[in-house]
């Protein structure tokens, strides 16, 4: 069993169940959690799906691409943390990730 | 004023939905006009993912979406739609009565339309620009902040802050430098999507001291009554700096949103349209809606499923415009009266 938490900018923490080889943003809306907008459905192409990888999870998770980066620049409050969750695939890896959700996405 | 365009159909949103819409329309012998607040035709499609391939169009193995959008184009040409584009719909007034709907329509370009039948194709609403969560920007916004630029003019002699590093922000740079006191590009890292050839002639004027490149995200403003004077510049390494500006002008690409649907007396159920899935009409008699703006049990927000949708608003569509004509249903493999609609008789 994979599970992923997310933090909103509040602080409110959830914890759901990830299915291999889908994307963190997926496993968000499948589970309703709040402050993932992921207006392109996961088309790395507008930039409203963007978290903040928790400091002990960055090196496992990785960089992003050079169109994610591009990307970015269209999300708010970047950091380099800062990923698009449509772009990161679930793998049994990442067991326990944890990200945290911006304030605005859009 | 400019004088008022009669139609039989306006139909917002010039997405794939949308266009089909003109296509099924045609053959009814209706004539439609669309509105689109993008500049350009093809809606998500086209402003989204031009270049991602779709692969659950009937018919198509894969096509892209930009090459989905042109297809359509090419369909409904033998119908001569006319485009108003880069306008947003404000108003959507009735004039008319149910059995006989009549629709006045006004965008923020000035143009008035009125169409017996209303197609609401707009997809996840409209595009506008996002505005960044900047503590205070509300307050500036229309006097110091602006989102797009209407007038060049407008800048001249001020000195403009420019955040992004998309093309939006690379061409406002190159526009406004001439005019304005002095341009400030702001930008989160040394990179730019921007087209390649705009990202070196703006390096070329920071080299030759023309204009100024800070990296670093805006945090914060400074100004009085809607007047800006400074802002606070945040840098990777989280120092704090000011920048003097009179006018700062973000740029981080768009967002969907309802926009003024929400005040056409329209039912709305969680940002979307409810309709009946036997016409695709709305609680107002003579307003259809199709496409991912809709909302019914099982709905899918399928480009397939918006071609379906507007074949049938046509339908009902044809009673309120022709309510004397019965409506004979044809195939184009064979009909030669829908062929010569098409060109093709």
């Amino acid at each position: 069993m994979t599970r992923v938490t997310y933090i909103d900018a509040a602080g409110a923490s959830r914890t759901v169940e990830a299915q291999i080889g889908s994307t963190v943003m997926e496993t968000a809306l499948r589970n309703s959690v709040p402050g993932i907008e992921a207006e392109c459905g996961g088309a790395c192409a507008c930039a409203t799906c963007h978290v903040y990888v928790a400091p002990e999870w960055t090196a496992i998770v990785g960089k992003p691409s050079q169109m994610e980066e591009d990307m970015l620049d269209f999300a708010f409050e970047v950091r380099p943390s800062s990923r698009l969750s449509c772009q990161i695939k679930v793998t049994p890896a990442l067991d326990g990730l944890v990200v945290a959700t911006p304030a605005k996405q859009g | 004023m400019s004088e008022t365009i009669s139609t039989d159909v306006a139909i917002i949103g010039a997405g794939p939905a949308g266009l089909f819409a003109v296509f099924e329309l045609g053959l009814l012998d209706i004539k439609a006009q669309l509105i689109d607040i993008l500049p350009k035709i093809g809606g998500q499609c086209a402003e989204l993912y031009p270049e991602k391939p779709i692969y659950d169009i009937p018919g198509f193995p894969v096509v892209s979406a930009q090459g989905l959008v042109d297809n359509l184009v090419l369909q409904i040409q033998p119908f001569h739609p006319t485009f108003h584009l880069g306008e947003m719909v404000e108003s959507l007034e009735v004039l008319g009565t149910a059995e006989r709907p009549e629709f006045r329509i006004r965008t923020d370009a000035g143009t008035t339309l009125e169409a017996k039948v209303v197609i609401i194709a707009a997809g996840g609403g409209s595009f506008q620009p996002k505005k960044p969560p900047i503590p205070g920007i509300h307050d500036y916004e229309g006097r110091s902040v602006f989102y797009a630029v209407r007038k060049i003019e407008q800048f001249r002699d001020r000195r403009v802050v420019i955040v992004g590093g998309g093309d939006s922000a690379l061409d406002w740079v190159l526009n406004l430098y001439p005019v304005a006191r002095r341009v400030t590009l702001i930008h989160r890292r040394d990179a730019f999507r921007a087209a390649p050839h705009s990202v070196n002639a703006m390096r070329e004027l920071v080299a030759e001291g023309k204009i100024d490149f800070l990296l670093g995200q805006v945090a914060g403003l400074k100004g009085e009554g809607g007047q800006l004077s400074a802002l606070t510049l945040r840098t990777e390494n989280g120092e704090i700096a000011d920048c003097e500006c009179d006018d700062l002008l973000p740029f981080f690409g768009l967002t969907m949103k309802l926009g003024p649907i929400a005040d056409w007396g329209l039912d709305l159920h969680e940002n979307l349209v409810p309709v009946d899935t036997q016409k695709f009409e709305t609680n107002v008699p003579g307003i259809f809606a199709i496409g991912d703006i809709v909302a019914y049990p099982g709905k899918l927000k399928l480009i397939l499923s918006g071609f379906h949708e507007g074949a049938l608003a046509a339908q009902k569509a044809h009673r309120y415009i022709y309510p004397e004509k019965k409506l004979v249903f044809q195939y184009t493999t064979s009909s030669t009266s829908l062929q010569r609609k098409l060109g093709v008789g």
